[in-house]
């Protein structure tokens, strides 16, 4: 390996949430075993881009660094994904990152993801077992149904299904797929499923369940490999049967 | 459009795109397969359409009100897309756009096929094989009406797929594959049907 071997990166940035994007070239000296933010790293400790000006260190967020957090998202060579895992050796250079032009962005390759926490207010994607006494134990849940609800809840809020979508856009208001399996997750849950209505009447409005537009983009890009297209599909069969239990009148919540 | 009707819109918009225009569609192609027996064979299977009993009735609740609604809702569903097949270069995703581009296509082809033949009926045209056979006369209008067809199929099949899957019938990855196989042999036997029939006027 050569003592001066180097990584060439371009990052798309943006001072402010109003201002125009530009490109930035950094060259930065290579280190055995980087990834993606020990790059961004490298450029905080010494800003200087390839034209050789000094120039501000790049924003970006960070926080678990093993890829269960979702903080590091970004587009990274044209795919959203974590920088963290986003090892240097796996990808091809010049290394393009950008951010998640999905969500508003705040400063270079920091967004905001308000707008998926605010969905999962809206669905509902908790348990309510708050009281003003001791309820107990709840029921059991089966090992098998278990066994699947865990893979769903391992959700952490990313946004790279987001990203992918072709329906979440500024032209539509389609909450996207990962609020969507939570609601599948709580309504898995024995004591979840007590306001199952609730949530599915809450994906069955406007942006919800019916805007999914079966590019599957999600289930091939999410990072933590839960089957969201399943999930979409588990629902459009339950809102189905609740659409109908709607109209024609039930006695199930 | 008003508040928490858009659920309600896109399942009609499913709903109608099988039932009861994609039955149409295939029942139009069986009828225009009659041409390959001949034209007498074609200007019976035709004459016996025509004369349907509460024909009107029949034309409006099954056919124009239902593709109204499906055509005018898909445009606005189609134009809400933001395609990235660039980036996300994925089977389904390309699915995903053509069956936006496929859904314009045949709204193109579809609307100056209703007026070439159903409103100029309306005119007092007669409709038989020689109304078809000078209209596919001209090679830019047989090409036209082979894009259209396929493309009308194509819209029909995959549209069946995402059907299965909307309301919540094929829910498994497994079954969403066999769909896909399922489909897409309807997207090619239609295809022969259609394409043998629309030869059979040139």
């Amino acid at each position: 390996m050569s003592e001066n071997k180097t990584v060439r990166i371009i990052v798309t940035r943006q001072d402010r949430p109003d201002s125009p994007p530009y490109e930035e070239e950094f060259v930065i000296p290579y280190r055995p075993n980087m990834n993606v933010i020990s790059a961004l790293m490298e450029i905080r400790r010494n800003p200087v881009n390839a034209k050789g000006e000094k120039t501000t260190p790049v924003v970006w967020e960070m926080n678990c660094l093993e890829e269960v957090c979702g903080a590091c998202s970004m587009v990274i060579n044209g795919k959203a994904r974590q920088s963290c895992t986003a090892l240097i050796d796996q990808l091809e250079q010049p290394i393009r990152l950008e951010p998640m032009r999905t969500f508003p962005v705040i400063r270079d390759l920091q967004v905001d993801r308000s707008r998926m926490f605010d969905s999962l207010k809206k669905v509902k994607a908790w348990i309510p077992i708050d009281g003003t006494y001791d309820l107990g134990p709840g029921p059991r849940m089966p090992e098998r149904k278990r066994q699947w609800a865990y893979e769903l809840s391992k959700c952490m809020t990313c946004g790279v299904c987001l990203e992918a979508c072709p329906n979440v856009n500024s032209k539509s208001n389609f909450i996207g797929p990962a609020p969507l399996s939570q609601v599948r997750l709580f309504n898995a849950h024995p004591t979840g499923a007590m306001h199952k209505a609730e949530r599915l009447e809450a994906i069955m409005g406007d942006g919800g369940l019916a805007n999914c537009g079966n590019s599957q983009n999600c289930v091939q890009s999410c990072p933590k490999g839960i089957p969201l297209t399943t999930s979409i599909a588990a629902l459009n069969r339950a809102a189905t049967i609740q659409m109908f239990r709607n109209f024609f009148g039930s006695d199930e919540v | 459009m008003a508040q928490n009707r858009e659920f309600f819109y896109r399942r009609l918009h499913s709903l109608l795109g099988v039932i009861p225009v994609g039955l149409f569609l295939v029942q139009h192609l069986v009828v225009n397969h009659f041409a390959t027996r001949g034209p007498e064979a074609f200007n019976r299977a035709a004459h016996f359409m025509e004369n349907l009993p509460f024909r009107y009735f029949l034309e409006i609740f099954v056919i124009f009100l239902p593709l109204l609604f499906h055509a005018i809702y898909g445009l606005y569903i189609a134009f809400t897309a933001q395609n990235n097949v660039s980036r996300y270069s994925y089977f389904r995703n390309w699915m995903f756009m053509l069956q936006r581009l496929s859904g314009v296509i045949t709204l193109i082809f579809v609307t100056w096929h209703v007026w070439e033949t159903r409103v100029q009926a309306a005119f007092g045209a007669k409709v038989n094989y020689d109304m078809m056979a000078n209209i596919v006369d001209n090679p830019f209008m047989l090409a036209f009406y082979i894009v259209g067809i396929v493309s009308t199929v194509f819209h029909f099949a995959n549209g069946l797929w995402s059907f299965f899957v909307s309301w919540g019938i094929t829910v498994t990855p497994r079954s969403q594959q066999i769909s896909t196989y399922v489909t897409m042999g309807i997207f090619v036997a239609l295809s022969i049907v259609g394409i043998r029939a629309i030869l059979a006027f040139v």
